[in-house]
């Protein structure tokens, strides 16, 4: 069971929270124009990293707003949590 | 190969049974193979097994980063069946499952291959208008299937909790009679043994560490114990299946969970089919040693770890205890989880790459025990061919892209 530090609630235990996959995937700009490719992509793609990810939680049972978190797949330990539209930590302002 | 027979068993009592052949060699990997294998568990081995027997490629090597059958071959709850939607996964598991019936004499081993039935229950009118359309598209693929009312199953299952005050009501089941289940690492031993005997090399304790590439063509493998050359390179995974699509600059619709299982003390035998119910997401059978074999899902997260989270387990006993109230008070007496490769329509990946040479099997989710055979039968054609079986041409990567999935969540979602 993970701990997980909602960026407004504070540490609450997962099952208040629901998982919501890989974070910083933008959708893309002009739709009309794209490729199959790059909608497969966009829609189906996923890093799936074995160690450190980038990825979405919503505080479901708590205050229902959206965050990101970085999380090790492997240990599940969270490194890391920031608000929407934050730069993830490491990666610069 | 010493085959294996009541004469051998008879001859090596004589001696103690200490005089028994190695199943399999383990010999060092040669610097170079026609066609390397990644991934030693049961669809890897079976893979190899083919590419020898079928197609007479038999300089082939397998390697696994740990031992053989550790991965999600030795963790599934072991079930065999074939009741799927779709033409295209239908035809698929029904190859797997009819080289499953003749599969134990094929290899020689004793696989405790037990067609003992799966059943799914239907707890609503709408559950049980998807049995009969399930069943319907099932007979018309001439898979077996029938459907069973309230009261069949109660006579089949008479410990399951048919009250119609039930939460879930049973309303009705789908029934496969030649489903059911098979003894898990038996099937890795007896694909590596027979494998062996036809002079593949099953390598242990050789992690694959990079593809290297050149001009768009595979030629080999780095690995823990050196680079080794390879024409071709047949990529079979499971739960890690994205971890070597990044070493080939390869990127999949794949994302790994984990998956946990679970199983009580044994007891003496009170359930002789198989039960999985979608509604209350739960499934179990009893082993012949007596202990209930217990499935749960996935959990929600990505993970590699082999671990899952405590309240999945909560939720699936809660639903097993609702459907055998007589097992409220067994005891657990393992519980573990393997990382499956989870694809968006629930259905594997089987087929070449943009790298030449090179070719995936993945994707199989929560359900790949039971098309061990089959995924090996149509992974080796397609490696040796270089072009897929007409089993497993919709099944390629290219669906992704052209929209044309194949949604098997009802089949695969819950019953795995």
């Amino acid at each position: 069971m993970l701990l997980i530090d909602c960026p407004w609630c504070g540490p609450r235990e997962q099952s208040e929270f629901a998982y919501g996959g890989e974070a910083h995937i933008a959708r893309p700009v002009d739709t009309g124009a794209l490729s199959d490719e790059a909608w497969g992509d966009y829609v189906f793609m996923r890093t799936n990293p074995r160690g450190p990810h980038l990825e979405q939680w919503v505080h479901a049972y708590g205050c229902r707003r959206w965050f990101n978190v970085r999380r090790d797949t492997v240990t599940y330990r969270i490194t890391a949590v920031y608000k929407p539209g934050e730069a993830p930590p490491g990666y610069g302002a | 190969m010493n085959r294996y027979s009541i004469w051998s068993l008879a001859r090596n009592a004589l001696s103690h049974h200490e005089r028994w052949q190695a199943a399999w060699r383990s010999p060092e990997p040669r610097r170079e193979y026609d066609v390397v294998i990644v991934g030693g568990g049961g669809h890897g081995l079976a893979t190899a097994y083919y590419l020898a027997r079928e197609h007479g490629i038999t300089n082939v090597a397998v390697l696994e980063k740990d031992y053989i059958g550790g991965g999600n071959t030795g963790r599934n709850t072991t079930i065999v069946r074939s009741n799927y939607l779709w033409d295209e996964a239908t035809h698929l598991y029904e190859h797997s499952l009819k080289l499953w019936e003749g599969l134990a004499q094929d290899l020689n081993y004793n696989l405790m291959f037990s067609q003992r039935g799966v059943m799914n229950l239907g707890h609503s009118l709408q559950d049980m208008r998807d049995i009969a359309r399930r069943v319907s598209a099932n007979r018309l693929n001439g898979v077996d299937a029938e459907m069973l009312d309230a009261r069949q199953v109660k006579s089949m299952v008479p410990i399951i909790n048919d009250s119609p005050n039930a939460r879930y009501p049973i309303l009705g089941a789908s029934l496969q009679r030649r489903a059911g289940v098979a003894r898990h690492d038996a099937v890795a031993w007896g694909y590596a043994r027979g494998a062996d005997a036809r002079g593949v090399d099953v390598i242990q304790k050789c992690e694959v560490t990079g593809i290297r590439r050149e001009g768009g063509r595979v030629v080999g493998v780095e690995t823990t114990r050196g680079f080794i050359k390879a024409k071709k390179v047949g990529v079979v995974v499971a739960g890690n299946a994205s971890v070597l699509g990044a070493m080939a600059g390869l990127r999949l619709p794949i994302e790994s969970h984990p998956l946990q299982a679970l199983v009580s003390e044994p007891i003496k035998p009170v359930l002789h089919t198989v039960v999985m119910s979608g509604a209350v997401h739960g499934y179990i059978s009893q082993s012949d040693k007596g202990d209930l074999v217990i499935g749960a899902g996935i959990d929600a997260y990505t993970g590699y770890g082999q671990r899952g989270s405590f309240a999945i387990i909560e939720g699936t006993l809660a639903a097993i205890v609702e459907l055998f109230p007589i097992f409220s008070r067994v005891r657990m007496n393992r519980q573990w989880a393997g990382t499956v490769d989870v694809c968006p329509d629930a259905c594997p990946i089987i087929g070449l790459t943009p790298v030449k040479g090179l070719y995936f099997n993945c994707g199989w989710g929560t359900g790949g025990f039971k098309a061990t055979p089959g995924s090996g039968w149509v992974f080796a054609h397609t490696i040796a061919q270089d072009r897929p079986h007409d089993l497993n041409a919709a099944f390629s990567i290219e669906r992704f892209f052209t929209g044309r999935l194949i949604d098997e969540h009802g089949a695969a979602a819950v019953a795995h």
